[in-house]
């Protein structure tokens, strides 16, 4: 007779209840009475929610259609058919039709500039990002303004839709970004005249609402010029986004100027470079790397910002659809709606894939300073 | 000893270009203030700020204050300020009581709700603040049924002419409950005081939370029964095509205060989740290993660290949300951008010194909002030897 046990037990599985499907739904749903409680109610909120949302957007959404009779039909959901019609205008606003594909040019140019950018690999990035700052604005003005080289020209006046967003918002940034770096410099200066000019033009421009500039800019900037000095509404719409986004733009910076230690100035000092060459050569190299995110966040920024030109009568996406709602052969109830999701959608998916890439920056930029 | 050049002297480097900013921003200056001057006169406008005195001839569908037709344009001022200040104030109130509860939500173990904070912030902080605005305005608010068939939630009345509410009218004597109520948290400043030098003096203190509850409420509560009950609400009725009576939140206004409280809430609920999260588990642990409570814990040990780190970007935020409820220049609800900016600067035509009070004032908001920052955060601060 022995008391100790010989043999080892069988092996049992855990308990069906603490794995898989329902050892999850147990930790993470159910764990507790007030967690159960929580879960229901998230539940009741996606009820709620996506059921008539789907039924809206898509099971009885009209696809087609060449007017407003086939939006008008009794229980209809969304009026795609509207977004369908109108999409030209959506992009190109009044664009003069046959040179769209100018448009359609600059578009792809930038889109393959910015894509070959992102490749971390790319072979001569440099010369890239050379040609995108500096060669690229003067191909997309050629080509979008015309006059020259046989090009028809294009008035400013019917720029509209998606390609009004993206001058609005890139010009903005491109400009922005040299003012930014200048003003930044200023505010950490020794001379304090430079520090003090500079924080005053930052703080002033950050602590106004963007629609008061553009409303100073369509306003009061031909009074600040000249007699007889008359240039186009979009040009002084870009003054002022420009003028406003630098401000922005300094603090970004201003932020990595920031985050490079002492020793790497003195470190400049001491093998003699002057003021200009070891920010050129030696800090501006790191700290731009830095902020790489931070640009793309005020871009983002800026780009939800461009929908406000339309408040000082220029068309840009949000405005080239909102002008569509008053036409009377596509009036119905649901227009407004349907030509908002629209724009909602394209915005989110323009923003949210340009944060998560400044995110994946962001961790990236960390990786050298994480411990594993 | 070596003899240097004067021009390579960085002090006489510094005040050459120093002394040449100066001279070119203030020439730029002179340029553009000769130039305004030749244009204003060439054009014929009138300037100075002698205009505030004139009449405004036009109303304004929103006042807090008495306003007319025949009010000078100063008054239209003032009513489109404290209407900016009215929508901020209501906005900054929604968009952290929802900011927090999403911010917190997305920290929930509780998959699912964290999932939905997180498609919540994901969702609104993507899209522009202008297109949410139009799309409850024109979308959601116009789309109501008309007062004849408004929607009823309690005494709520919802239609396509706005949010009716019941209007609380005060009878003589009601001044004796707002008396009592600021009775009651005097109190609780001294109770509170009280306890702490207890505290101080033997290392237990008196229990302050359901006392403060009681007199918070309570001597208020007693007060309006000893009163006699001076307060009746005057509620909303149908007369022909409209409401008469009550409080009405006009279609406008509720759309900028939804769209501003749901857009700033998103940026709100992320400080909030980055400010729990930046308290490491070390000062929870610790904390538990002293003895100290769940609650205890959170309200004495987290919620002050992660406040050092929300409050700054929170208030960043506030400023925010008062800069963009100038987009109400969209919809025409009567504020700052759209009354003043706008049909004032279109009347008069006095475009830079509309445009300067107006820029002058969100600017004074913002000084003022970061000088009390910078106050906050000298006080709390870590104190570094």
């Amino acid at each position: 007779m022995s008391f100790v046990r010989d043999t080892y037990l069988v092996e049992t599985p855990p308990p069906g209840m603490n794995v898989g499907v329902l050892g999850w739904l147990r930790g993470n749903l159910f764990s507790s009475a007030s967690n159960t409680l929580l879960t229901l109610f998230g539940m009741y909120v996606l009820w709620t929610v996506v059921p008539p949302l789907i039924e809206w957007a898509l099971l009885d959404a009209v696809w087609q259609g060449s007017g407003r009779e086939a939006c008008l039909v009794e229980g209809a959901g969304a009026c795609w058919a509207f977004v369908a019609a109108k999409f030209g205008q959506f992009i190109y606003g009044t664009y003069t039709f046959e040179e769209r594909w100018r448009v359609d040019l600059a578009f792809l140019a930038g889109a393959l500039t910015v894509g070959l950018l992102m490749i971390e690999r790319m072979p001569g990035r440099r010369y890239i990002a050379v040609f995108g700052l500096l060669i690229y604005p003067v191909i997309a003005y050629i080509l979008l303004t015309g006059g020259r080289f046989g090009l028809p020209e294009v008035e400013t006046t019917l720029w509209g839709g998606l390609l009004l967003t993206f001058v609005v918002a890139s010009v903005g940034i491109v400009v922005s970004f040299p003012l930014g770096i200048v003003l930044a410099l200023g505010r950490r200066s020794q001379m304090p005249v430079m520090r003090v000019l500079s924080v005053i033009y930052i703080e002033a421009w950050r602590g106004v609402p963007l629609i008061t500039v553009l409303f100073m800019a369509s306003v009061m900037l031909p009074l600040f010029l000249p007699a007889g000095t008359n240039f186009d509404k979009l040009l002084r719409v870009l003054i002022g986004v420009a003028l406003f986004s630098s401000a922005y733009m300094a603090e970004v910076v201003r932020g990595g100027l920031q985050a490079i230690p002492r020793g790497q100035y003195e470190a400049a000092s001491a093998l003699g470079l002057g003021f200009w060459q070891a920010n050129l050569l030696i800090i501006m190299p790191q700290a731009l790397r830095l902020v790489i995110p931070g640009i793309v966040n005020t871009f983002i920024g800026l780009f939800k910002d461009t929908t406000l030109v339309m408040i000082v009568g220029l068309f840009d996406f949000l405005g080239s659809i909102q002008v569509n709602f008053s036409d009377a052969n596509w009036a119905t109830p649901q227009t407004a709606a349907t030509g908002y999701a629209f724009a909602a959608l394209v915005y989110w998916i323009i923003c949210y894939s340009m944060s998560r890439y400044s995110m994946r920056l962001e961790a990236r930029l960390n990786e050298g300073t994480r411990r594993a | 000893m070596r003899t240097q050049a004067f021009w390579n002297d960085p002090r006489i480097r510094a005040w050459f270009f120093q002394i040449l900013a100066v001279l070119v921003v203030g020439g730029f200056i002179a340029i553009i203030v000769t130039n305004t001057v030749d244009n204003l006169n060439a054009l014929n406008v009138a300037s100075g700020f002698g205009f505030l005195q004139h009449t405004a001839g036009f109303g304004i569908s929103q006042t807090l204050i008495e306003y007319s037709e025949s009010s000078s344009y100063g008054r239209a001022f003032l009513v489109a300020l404290l209407n900016t200040l009215l929508v901020a104030g209501i906005g900054i109130f929604f968009a952290t009581v929802v900011g927090f509860l999403v911010g917190i939500a997305r920290l929930s173990p509780n998959w699912l709700v964290a999932r939905l904070a997180t498609v919540y912030i994901e969702t609104f902080r993507n899209i522009p603040l202008l297109l949410q605005i139009l799309f409850w305005y024109t979308a959601v608010l116009s789309n109501l049924p008309a007062p004849r068939n408004s929607l009823e939630i309690g005494s709520l009345l919802m239609n396509n002419r706005g949010l009716y509410l019941p209007a609380p009218v005060g009878e003589p004597g009601f001044g004796f409950v707002v008396a009592a109520f600021f009775i009651a948290l005097l109190g609780i400043v001294f109770l509170r005081h009280w306890s702490q030098r207890r505290r101080i003096a033997t290392g237990r203190g008196l229990p302050i939370m359901w006392p403060s509850l009681g007199l918070l409420f309570g001597l208020p509560l007693i007060t309006f029964w000893l009163a006699g009950a001076p307060l009746h609400f005057e509620v909303p009725e149908l007369r022909g095509f409209n409401f008469v009576g009550g409080l009405r939140a006009i279609p406008e206004l509720l759309a900028l205060v939804l769209a501003l409280s749901i857009y700033t809430a998103a940026f709100i609920a992320e400080i909030v989740r980055s400010g729990i999260q930046a308290v490491s588990w070390g000062q929870s642990e610790a904390a538990q290993a002293l003895g100290l409570r769940r609650t205890q814990i959170l309200r004495l040990v987290v919620i002050p660290q992660a406040l050092r780190v929300i409050i700054p970007p929170l208030t960043s935020q506030y400023l925010n949300l008062t800069k963009n409820s100038s987009l109400a220049a969209a919809l025409a609800y009567p504020e700052l951008a759209s009354v003043f900016a706008g049909t004032v600067l279109n009347q008069t035509g006095q475009a830079i010194e509309v445009l300067t009070i107006t820029m002058a004032v969100y600017l004074g908001l913002s000084l003022l909002t970061s000088a009390a920052m910078n106050f906050y955060n000298s006080r709390i601060a870590l104190v570094e030897r």
